[in-house]
């Protein structure tokens, strides 16, 4: 009998992961239109696309390397570098464009010290730019998951960032007891 | 039949047909770019866009079937100033200058901005970003001058099912390449250059040798031989005009030796040689099995072809015991010309300089292999594709149509009829069962020209068997059976082989090439090859072969004294040194 392993507890592994990947794809091997479900699976184990995920999805699947980056590059849903806790989308919309969007972004950028598309080295953060959410009167807006965050000022992008750093540090805090 | 009239012409057609294709036949050429022979049409570049009567916007002719009764105009004001403003467009954001494009005067958009007049490009755009990928052996490749066509992606993933080439990314940013926009040595890639063949516009090239080959022809100090594989003479004319399908070897030797080369060899002398080895080697794998009971890989594949060997290596690694242990007819000149002919010139190696004219981008590859460099030191220097050998004479101020006609140098330059096959599908099949057959029955082989016909022709795969009956003593273990050939060409088709193994049929021996058609269809080859080009230089190698009173590789006299003088005899420790090699896995990516 093979052994089931408690995930919960422990670091889970790459290997690990890739071991799971490997037995759910069994369901899609030479089925027609099995690729974007197997990458969309991929990124929910792995919480993005690591190359080693890719690799085995085009060998498993029979489909091209090429062609499954090819796929993954044409949705802005998949993401082939970790994505951090806490994903920041700067609406760069006619609207919040104008009204300061890309000094936001840049403030971002300088806070965060990545540029569009990188996540901060304690996986914190992600930064993105986004299409319109909607709130054009309240330019310029900016997400950070869930939350719209309206009317942002370039010089508060530092408070804003710190806000969800101690947040995270309460949580932690929280979980040590 | 459905009848419609084009430009007022009538014209009946089958149903299914495309306006494209119904107004070729009576002779309207239509400007296309994405179209491609073999793929479905995607629509995409709108070149070929025609006026329909009674439909509001003018359709893609590439991608519209004909009607009943249908009205089509292909040259109407309409027409043209739609076409004229698509190829604006395709030029207000190409990053390339022609004076300087491997493609001037052979390019299909330049041709087009001629054709639609286009005297300035009124549209200013964002240019395509430039990115020269220079990583691999055989191919350059420029994103700045692609149109994206996407007919290198049907090529190498529709033709050659390798999938090396996909679009990436989306809209204006999008590029179409390697997986993460990276370059070609991060795939796997077999180097055919199927995709250089069809790319209409300088995006991807073969990596050209012509400045190496110029400047071993101006050292004093070096004997340049040159080789030509059998694939050039039936289309070298194309270079210069000539119809596909006309034969030029006579024109094709003389301007090589006013070029400067110090001996014009042939490719297929060295081609009479690998039957010579490689059924040798198949008739030891099926001695070994049959009477000794061994269990050796079989069936026997060729090994001429570098791409399929790449092929094999990286796709079917289970079968690399199966590909004969022959160097390509390429890499046994190589060998033989820097020791064989060496010795015979009283030459150090590194003296002669070996150069091949090939129809073949992967040759380029083949000759850095780690594994060609027999004779010492790199057999083979350069390699130089059709096209390439085209512009060099063209560079040197020859007038190829006048030339006269003239023969190949002795002692590497002599071959039979069976070489001259080795360029098309089933060719190098038929080259080793006309010796085969003829060694193990002490006749010739029974059938009309000592042609195949099984395994002749376009089909993607082709089967022959050949009942052996009469055998010689020493054969006797075949008497009676029955010689199972496969034959493939387009790596795409090789798949199907694999897949027929695998479910259990029955092969001795079978012949994989590359590309469509053979060599004569390879990615180095003069453009635009489709199939009815490709069946015109097919009929060309075959009139060559049946031209000779040589037919038989065996019967090749100067074959026959290098194994007295040199080799000793096939498989001998001489020819395993330098005439055959072993292969290895490669990582997909
Ligand atoms: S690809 Fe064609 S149009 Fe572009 S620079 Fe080269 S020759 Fe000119
Ligand atoms: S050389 Fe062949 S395998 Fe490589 S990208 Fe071109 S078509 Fe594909
Ligand atoms: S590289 Fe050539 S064939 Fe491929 S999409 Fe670009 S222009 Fe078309
Ligand atoms: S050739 Fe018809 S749309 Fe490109």
């Amino acid at each position: 009998m093979s052994q089931e392993k408690c995930l919960g507890c422990q670091e889970v592994t790459e290997e690990d992961l890739l071991l799971q990947l490997d037995g759910i794809l069994d369901d899609y091997v030479g089925k027609p239109g099995g690729l974007i479900p197997a990458l969309q699976i991929a990124q929910k184990l792995f919480g993005y696309l690591p190359k080693s995920a890719i690799k085995l999805i085009s060998k498993k699947l029979s489909i091209a390397y090429s062609e499954v980056t090819g796929v993954i590059s044409f949705y802005s849903f998949f993401s082939t570098v970790p994505r951090g806790k806490y994903m920041v989308r700067v609406c760069l919309g006619t609207a919040c464009y104008v009204r300061g969007g890309k000094e936001v972004l840049s403030s971002l950028q300088k806070e965060l010290e990545i540029g569009v598309g990188g996540t901060t080295g304690d996986g914190l953060f992600s930064l993105d730019i986004g299409r319109c959410f909607g709130a054009c009167g309240l330019a310029p807006v900016l997400m950070v998951n869930d939350d719209i965050h309206q009317r942002v000022k370039a010089e508060k992008v530092k408070e804003l960032i710190e806000f969800y750093r101690d947040l995270e540090l309460t949580k932690i805090k929280e979980k040590a007891g | 039949m459905i009848s419609l009239t084009i430009n007022n012409l009538k014209i009946e057609v089958p149903e299914g047909t495309t306006l494209l294709e119904a107004a070729k036949k009576i002779g309207v050429n239509i400007p296309t770019l994405c179209n491609f022979e073999g793929r479905e049409a995607i629509g995409a570049c709108r070149v070929c866009v025609v006026e329909v009567e009674g439909a509001r916007t003018l359709v893609a002719s590439c991608a519209t079937p004909v009607s009943e009764g249908m009205k089509v105009y292909t040259n109407s004001k309409r027409v043209r100033d739609a076409r004229k403003t698509v190829v604006e467009l395709l030029l207000s954001e190409h990053n390339g200058e022609c004076k300087t494009c491997d493609r001037n005067n052979d390019c299909e958009l330049q041709s087009l901005a001629y054709q639609m007049g286009i005297e300035e490009i009124g549209l200013i755009g964002e240019t395509a970003r430039q990115h020269i990928d220079k990583t691999t052996p055989a191919l350059i490749r420029d994103n700045g001058k692609c149109i994206k066509c996407r007919r290198c992606v049907a090529a190498c993933n529709e033709i050659q099912s390798v999938g090396a080439l996909f679009p990436q990314g989306r809209g204006f940013d999008s590029v179409i390449g390697p997986a993460f926009m990276l370059d070609l040595d991060t795939v796997a890639c077999v180097q055919c250059g199927q995709c250089v063949a069809v790319c209409p516009v300088g995006a991807i090239t073969e990596r050209s040798h012509i400045d190496d080959v110029w400047k071993a022809l101006d050292d004093p100090n070096k004997l340049v031989v040159v080789q030509t594989a059998p694939a050039i003479r039936a289309a070298l004319g194309e270079c210069f005009g000539y119809e596909p399908g006309t034969l030029v070897t006579g024109k094709m030797v003389t301007a090589l030796r006013q070029l400067g080369f110090d001996k014009v060899f042939d490719t297929n002398f060295a081609a009479d040689l690998t039957i010579i080895e490689e059924g040798t080697e198949l008739l030891v794998r099926l001695k070994e099995k049959i009477v000794e009971g061994k269990k050796v890989a079989l069936p026997q594949f060729t090994s001429c072809s570098p791409g399929w060997i790449n092929f094999t290596e990286y796709f079917y690694p289970e079968y690399l015991d199966n590909l004969s242990s022959c160097k390509s007819p390429q890499q046994m000149f190589g060998a033989l010309a820097k020791s064989y002919y060496a010795e015979m010139m009283c030459k150090d190696i590194d003296e002669i300089v070996v150069v091949s004219i090939m129809p073949c981008t992967a040759k380029k590859y083949e000759c850095q292999r780690d594994e060609m460099n027999s004779s010492g030191i790199q057999d083979v220097d350069y390699v130089l594709t059709t096209r390439e050998l085209g512009k060099m004479i063209k560079q040197a101020g020859i007038d190829f149509k006048s030339l006269p006609d003239s023969k190949m140098d002795s002692p590497l330059g002599l071959s039979s009829g069976a070489a001259d096959i080795f360029a098309n599908t089933g060719g190098v099949m038929e080259a080793a069962i006309r010796t085969v057959y003829e060694i193990v029955t002490g006749r010739e082989l029974p059938t009309e020209n000592l042609h195949i016909d099984a395994i002749m022709g376009l089909d993607g795969v082709k089967r022959a068997s050949l009942k052996i009956e009469g055998t010689l003593p020493e054969w006797s273990f075949l008497e009676g059976v029955e010689l199972k050939a496969g034959v493939a060409h387009g790596l795409g088709n090789s798949r199907k082989i694999f897949q027929a193994i695998e479910n259990g049929e029955e092969f001795h021996f079978i012949e994989v090439m590359t590309c469509p058609g053979g060599c004569i269809g390879g990615g180095g080859q003069p453009r635009h090859t489709d199939d009815s080009v490709r069946l015109k230089r097919i009929a060309a190698i075959y009139a060559e072969d049946e031209g000779k009173q040589l037919r038989k590789s065996h019967e090749n006299p100067d074959i026959q004294r290098l194994y007295e003088r040199f080799l000793g005899k096939p498989l001998s420790e001489t020819s395993h040194h330098l005439l055959h090699t072993h292969y290895h896995q490669k990582p997909v990516c």
